[in-house]
């Protein structure tokens, strides 16, 4: 029996489909393990494997916002995500549109030093930033969640992002602005941003992501269980031995994750371009 | 020097003398950077300097005591403490382990995922999707699917006869299942770039050399691999700098045991400086990291330009 071109093209394909849904069972299982065990008993967890729980424990997502104020800190990482995305975006826009559109003295001196930024961890520079915080007085708050994310390596690559991607718009538009009396700033605003709403998503969603998932700051600066932000919180769930309580936690788990996989599902191509981009251009 | 004719335009326009123009511009530019470029210099550059001055100090906050002992840090971890040597093996052991696995699992995937096809878009958004996730959830997880006994991965082994590990309590167990399951998180990254990269290799290349009657993997070796080199260096660059780094996924999955089987830089340095408080050192060990990272990045960018040319 000879088999067609054709006949061989879709078996290849065939082939191809099924290794890659092999392949892909690491990635999608934790997930179905994670939400089907954050409804199970803490008996059933220890019992005999399966993935649909016999009894739905609803309970445990009552019990996770008792155990600690759960509420309050998942309130914590949303708005200091927020505001780590917003003035992300205001500084990383500015400086990154006088990087590409203005002449001044000293500017790739000023390129070459953020550029040396990119090349150095957080985990580097975390023990002077443990005291300096200190010394303002901030521990123990969320200035320096806010604070370090914007101003470190993170900022500086969105600044670059920016950077590259005003270098890459048409300057007609903004010469009209200077004829019709516009200040830099105006322009900036007015022509500048809103010709760069890609790049402004791509650095927000990142941006977002980054201070969502961020660990290490809030793990040094934070002592307050009221105060913690989520990946901190999730941590935590913990009995008096230190030893995980595996149903509370993976229903957190599964509370702090699946409404983000949630809108990644929604804007999957739009959230992945971002992650090019970045990877690229940083 | 040149005057873009811009400059001449406005200046014109604006009726201001030249000069004062491209100085009022200088101060405009300046005020535009300087947001980040204060909060930089306070929470970069100053640190990173701070932490030279401190590695040369012996300082431990629990007897507040500091005194400059000059390059003692340095001897300590280079010949006087076993551990530092262990956790270079370890932090060079985890990459060796992941960079590859990384590297040939995303080109795989970004070969088999770069021309559309029926489910192109559900498979590229499984394989992304850990990437989104974050480290804790992921550790956590995956900790718990690890267990020895009670953990699914041991109960699905079972199931096929195997009697699985006690993966997290035996060091090289460990040390391998904190690389695949971080390779399985980042993967999605280096896919995407991969793939970025293949969707701009101009079909004619590969269609030329298919009807010189080039193989598959002639063509994937003489056409396309040579065409995705600087790529290569690219990831090669983020994803070796990313495996130093690597900390929050240490710290949930194993927190660095079991006995210092997975203790790696990044966290030895948290350990050092945050649960021992034996800050002269852990800045000495900081400032070795930063040396590494940056002599990485060099050698890599140099190796990037050569390819280049």
């Amino acid at each position: 029996m000879t088999l067609t071109v054709r006949q061989i093209r879709t078996l290849n394909r065939i082939c191809w489909t099924i290794s890659l849904l092999v392949v892909a069972i690491p990635f999608v299982f934790p997930f179905l393990w994670m939400i089907s065990s954050g409804f199970k008993s803490a008996t059933e967890i220890f019992g005999q494997p399966s993935l649909i729980p016999r009894v739905w424990r609803w309970q445990n997502f009552v019990e996770v916002f008792e155990y600690q104020p759960f509420a309050r800190q998942y309130f914590n990482s949303l708005y200091i995500a927020l505001a780590v995305t917003a003035l992300t975006l205001v500084f990383s826009s500015l400086a990154g549109y006088a990087l590409a559109r203005m002449r001044f003295a000293g500017a790739g001196l000023l390129m070459l030093f953020l550029i040396s930024a990119l090349m150095v961890p957080e985990e580097v520079t975390i023990i002077p930033n443990f005291f300096l915080i200190r010394w303002m007085g901030l521990m123990d708050t969320h200035s320096p969640l806010i604070l370090l994310p914007v101003f470190g390596p993170h900022g500086v690559m969105a600044t670059f992002l920016m950077r590259q991607y005003f270098l890459a718009l048409p300057k007609e538009l903004e010469e009209a602005g200077k004829m019709d009396g516009l200040s830099r700033l105006g322009i900036w605003w007015r022509i500048a941003l809103p010709m760069s709403r890609p790049a402004l998503a791509a650095v927000a969603i990142i941006t977002f992501l980054f201070s969502w998932n961020l660990f290490l700051e809030p793990l040094v600066f934070l002592s307050s269980l009221e105060l913690f932000t989520l990946p901190l919180a999730l941590s935590n769930f913990t009995d008096a031995y230190g030893l995980p309580l595996w149903h509370l936690q993976l229903a957190a788990t599964s509370l702090a994750v699946v409404p983000i996989l949630g809108v990644y599902l929604i804007a999957q191509r739009q959230i992945i371009e971002s992650f090019a981009l970045s990877g690229v251009k940083g | 020097m040149a005057v873009p004719a811009t400059d001449k335009n406005s200046a014109r326009f604006l009726r201001v003398p030249r000069l004062a123009l491209k100085h009022r511009e200088a101060v405009e530019a300046w005020l535009f950077v300087s947001p980040i470029l204060t909060g930089f210099l306070i929470f970069f550059l100053g640190p990173l300097i701070a932490v030279f001055f401190y590695s040369m100090t012996e300082w431990n906050l629990l007897t507040q005591q500091a005194a400059f002992v000059g390059m003692e840090n340095y001897a300590d971890a280079l010949s006087r403490n076993p551990d530092f040597w262990h956790v270079v093996r370890n932090s060079l052991i985890f990459a060796a382990g992941l960079v590859p696995l990384n590297m040939a699992l995303a080109l795989t995937l970004a070969l088999a995922l770069s021309r559309p096809f029926f489910g192109v878009v559900f498979f590229r958004a499984v394989f992304f999707a850990p990437v989104v996730t974050s480290a804790v959830a992921w550790a956590i997880v995956w900790k718990f699917l690890l267990q020895n006994e009670a953990g699914a991965v041991n109960q699905i082994l079972a199931v096929v006869g195997i009697d699985g590990p006690n993966w997290l309590r035996e060091p090289d167990w460990a040390m391998a299942a904190v690389i695949v399951t971080r390779v399985i998180k980042m993967v999605g990254l280096n896919m995407i770039l991969y793939i970025a990269a293949l969707q701009t290799i101009p079909r004619d290349y590969e269609e030329a050399a298919r009807l010189e009657g080039a193989s598959n993997w002639q063509i994937f070796r003489m056409v396309i691999w040579p065409l995705l080199a600087p790529t290569t260096l690219i990831i090669m660059v983020i994803t070796t700098i990313g495996s130093f780094k690597v900390f929050d996924h240490i710290y949930l999955m194993t927190g660095g045991g079991p006995e210092n089987g997975t203790l790696v830089l990044a966290f030895y340095i948290y350990e050092q400086g945050f649960k021992f408080f034996n800050v002269g050192y852990a800045s000495a060990l900081a400032m070795i990291m930063f040396v590494v990272v940056m002599v990485l990045t060099i050698v890599q960018l140099m190796l990037r330009r050569k390819d280049m040319q």
